[in-house]
């Protein structure tokens, strides 16, 4: 079907401010939070319902073209980057909190519902929505099913699969599937995982059941400060040694405390090589009860300052810096690039030790946040892209962190997805049997393979190709992409 | 190991070739659960031999086990480090292993409060239906590089793979346990456990049964004696006695032989009104059903699914349904696919969970 007349198809349901088609009108949607990547689709469609999402699905699907589905366009991974030849299915109509129900402790969503507004909405009956990924002021909530999206509050409260229901999905034939339900578990295969982090891969979520979690009476944060990282490091593992599960246990390192610290003033500790915010929350026993545990073991794994919130603004206060750390890599240099890497906390020191040589290799400042409790590293590799070859230079950096992370028994992403930027390393992590498992679980949903085409899992010939990556650098990025 | 790995492959691929039914078998603790595999000719494929802890790091809050791995092992060597399996995985038998609790995916009574065994899912080791050799998942807390097949394995049923190794995450156990006992009827149970499960108060598992709520309050000393002073109730002495028995099925209420019905559904839903005895947990959102052989499949599954969820036929007793509740056709449709893929040429435990796959 050529461009106009798919427009004009969809234009006879489709209000004509539903259906873009002109340079000027596509251009905010050729990329997401990932702005290296650009492309600009054929057409944007902007449906307001789920009937409206279906009809856009059997259209694209009769006459093969592609789609991609984009929510908030917060992704970090260019997973929603647009498909030329292809129609950019935007969700951000579709964003009615349907129901909450306090008793049952759940909220009924449309996906294009930002993650905040569910918690804002549940707040009157003192719960709240508990993934909390750094962008939830902006982020939908359709994007967070995704992604599996996580936050800083994940390792005691969850990621997204342990957070919602129930899915409404169509997929790219137009077919309607409820997976999940309204109790704790559903008869068949575990679908409502497989959709988590599914990238948009298998099919388009029109509406989720979210679990909402009581509001604990409490929160007080440690921060504790540390000469060196390897201390910090094993001040984590005492703390989940004692049989501890903060409710969020986040690192920074030294470049990180002295970015965010000219930004914000959070109070941090700028001898320190490291700083640890370590939170407790619950009841106000349990707070204070496990307030003075971290505090103990802070203290034997040899911190050289320790602070506890002494009231919520002071709490706030601790976090704000951690929460600026990727604005602040903003303000301290032109562009940078945040990795996304998981390991065993274990390894740490070592995983650390190795991004300073490659710093040092590539000319190039990285600073360095950790989810500690959960293993997840965010390096924020520093470059000026103005520089030729300097974001090529920051590419192979950032993919050697990855090659490193895996090499640890971790994995090339925690939380951003594998999008259009990871398919590369994809190949180091998987063989070509486990690859061939994914790809035929995305045929299971969409045999023609027209739902975010060249995504989230490498094709096997580009794995064949990226083992002489090195080789043949740059002649042709994105294989799977038709170009026009 | 490996060889016992290149064994349990080639049995595969024979199988395959020859179109066999596999039956895969640990303890045998649940073969009672799901319906019979169909075909002929069916050949045992029993994994107990692949066991062992492979790796256990505590303040990793992670632990690798291959799937003949005994239960009960694995939870004394996670004991010894004041760790558990926080989802409480019913055992049904002195042999239950790892490898069954995981592809039967079911949880016990701290469910409702930590999460189900698929929550606790980090990777697998499995071969497939072509007896290739694959790994998905990792040891690592976040992981979202490819599908989430490790957590699809989780409650297949042994449909999709064999099941090799399994990664979990662990959680501390915790510092203090108190269960309490309270008299009230059904409908305020009901509505009590939804209410306090609202409320920052550490239960950890609930059960209601002959007019008693009981329930079990997990947490720091001093928050335990809060929760117990805002709730009431009497303290119940030999408390890991009696959850045990509610995990286990040797609770008076479970009467072997009988048809015993498991019903998953919204937590509020008031009281059921089905022939029969009900016992409730998981704040109301687990409703097991003993009822006659007269029963009918039908009535216990629309009722079910009136309340948002599903019906499973646990324990057959006299009954001759089928163990699962049906899926819609777009459902089943997606399933069939999976299987295609998985297990080409449908020979790992078929008809065990739904007779098309």
């Amino acid at each position: 079907m050529r461009p106009l007349e798919l427009v004009n198809n969809l234009r006879t349901f489709l209000p004509p401010e539903a259906v873009l088609y002109e340079s000027e009108d596509l251009k905010p949607y050729e990329c997401d939070g990932l702005s290296v990547y650009r492309q600009t689709p054929m057409i944007v469609a902007l449906p307001q319902s789920e009937d409206e999402v279906i009809r856009i699905l059997r259209i694209c699907h009769m006459s093969k073209t592609p789609v991609v589905a984009r929510g908030a366009g917060t992704g970090l991974s260019g997973g929603a980057l647009p498909h030329a030849a292809g129609v950019l299915l935007s969700l951000v109509k579709l964003k009615r909190i349907l129901e909450v129900d306090p008793i049952a402790r759940t909220a009924r969503v449309q996906p294009g519902v930002r993650n905040l507004a569910i918690s804002e909405a549940a707040a009157p009956y003192g719960l709240y929505y508990a993934p909390d990924p750094s962008s939830q002021i902006a982020c939908s909530i359709g994007g967070n099913v995704a992604e599996n999206s996580g936050g800083v509050h994940c390792l005691k409260y969850g990621l997204t699969v342990h957070n919602i229901l129930q899915l409404r999905v169509v997929t790219m034939a137009g077919e309607r599937l409820e997976i999940g339900g309204a109790g704790l578990d559903a008869p068949g295969y575990d679908l409502l995982a497989l959709m988590t982090g599914s990238e948009g891969m298998l099919g388009i979520v029109t509406e989720i059941t979210v679990k909402l979690t009581p509001s604990a009476e409490k929160a007080q944060v440690v921060m504790a400060a540390f000469d060196d990282i390897r201390k910090a490091g094993d001040a984590v593992a005492n703390v989940i040694g004692a049989g501890i599960i903060p409710a969020g246990m986040e690192m920074m390192d030294r470049v990180a405390t002295h970015a965010v610290e000219e930004y914000v003033h959070a109070g941090y500790n700028l001898e320190a090589a490291a700083i640890l915010l370590c939170e407790a929350d619950g009841t106000a026993e349990e707070v204070a009860d496990e307030i003075r545990h971290i505090d103990g073991i802070m203290r034997q794994s040899g911190a050289i300052e320790i602070r506890t919130s002494r009231d919520e603004a002071e709490r706030l206060k601790f976090w704000a810096g951690r929460k600026a750390a990727f604005p602040a890599a903003g303000r301290v240099s032109p562009d940078y690039y945040c990795m996304d890497g998981t390991i065993p906390r274990k390894s740490l020191a070592h995983v650390l030790d190795g991004i300073e040589k490659l710093s040092a290799e590539y000319g190039l400042r990285c600073m360095n946040v950790f989810h500690a409790g959960d293993g997840n590293l965010h390096p924020l590799i520093l470059y000026d892209a103005s520089r030729p070859g300097e974001l090529e230079k920051t590419e192979e950096f950032g993919a050697k962190i990855l090659e490193m992370c895996i090499a640890t028994g971790g994995t090339i992403t925690g939380e951003h997805g594998v999008g259009i930027e990871k398919l590369n390393q994809m190949c180091s992590q998987f063989g070509s049997a486990e690859l061939e498992i994914f790809h035929a679980v995305k045929a299971a949903f969409d045999p023609e393979g027209l739902l975010n085409p060249g995504k989230a899992v490498p094709t096997l010939r580009r794995c064949a190709e990226h083992g002489a990556m090195h080789v043949h650098r740059g002649e042709e990025r994105f294989p799977e992409l038709p170009r026009f | 190991m490996q060889n016992l790995i290149d064994q349990f492959a080639g049995t595969i691929r024979v199988a395959a070739e020859r179109k066999v039914p596999l039956q895969i078998c640990g303890g045998g603790s649940k073969e009672f659960y799901g319906n019979r595999i169909v075909g002929q000719n069916i050949c045992m494929l029993d994994v107990t031999a692949y066991s062992g802890i492979v790796a256990y790091e505590p303040t990793e809050l992670v632990v690798t086990a291959r799937a003949g791995t005994r239960l009960t092992d694995l939870e004394a060597q996670l004991h010894k480090h004041r760790q558990m399996l926080a989802f409480e995985p019913p055992h049904f038998g002195a042999a239950a292993t790892l490898g069954g609790c995981i592809a039967a995916g079911l949880s016990g009574p701290r469910r409702a409060s930590v999460g189900a065994v698929r929550d606790f899912v980090l990777g697998v080791r499995m071969l497939d239906g072509r007896g290739d050799d694959l790994r998905f998942g990792g040891q690592v807390m976040k992981n979202v590089a490819g599908y989430d097949i490790s957590r699809l394995m989780t409650g297949s049923m042994g449909t999709l793979g064999l099941l090799l190794e399994i990664s979990l995450k662990v959680l501390p156990l915790p510092p203090m346990e108190m269960t309490l006992s309270l008299q009230m009827k059904q409908a305020v149970a009901i509505e009590k456990m939804n209410l306090w499960a609202g409320k920052p108060l550490p239960i950890s598992a609930t059960c209601f049964c002959n007019d008693a709520l009981t329930l079990r309050l997990s947490g720091a000393e001093a928050a335990v004696h809060a929760a117990h002073m805002k709730l009431g109730g009497e303290e119940v002495a030999e408390a890991a006695a009696f959850w045990q028995s509610v995990r286990e099925q040797t609770h008076l209420f479970f009467q072997p032989g009988k048809s015993l019905w498991r019903l998953s559904m919204k937590s509020t839903t008031p009281p059921l009104s089905l022939p029969g005895q009900q016992l409730i947990e998981w704040g109301g959102a687990l409703r097991w059903l003993i009822s006659d052989a007269a029963m009918d499949a039908g009535t216990v599954r629309a009722a079910a699914k009136t309340a948002g969820g599903h019906a499973t036929l646990f324990r057959n007793g006299e009954s001759s349904a089928a163990a699962f509740h049906p899926l819609t056709a777009e459902m089943m449709n997606i399933h069939r696919r999976l299987k295609e893929k998985f297990d080409p040429m449908g020979i790992l435990n078929p008809g065990r969970m739904y007779p098309e796959l």
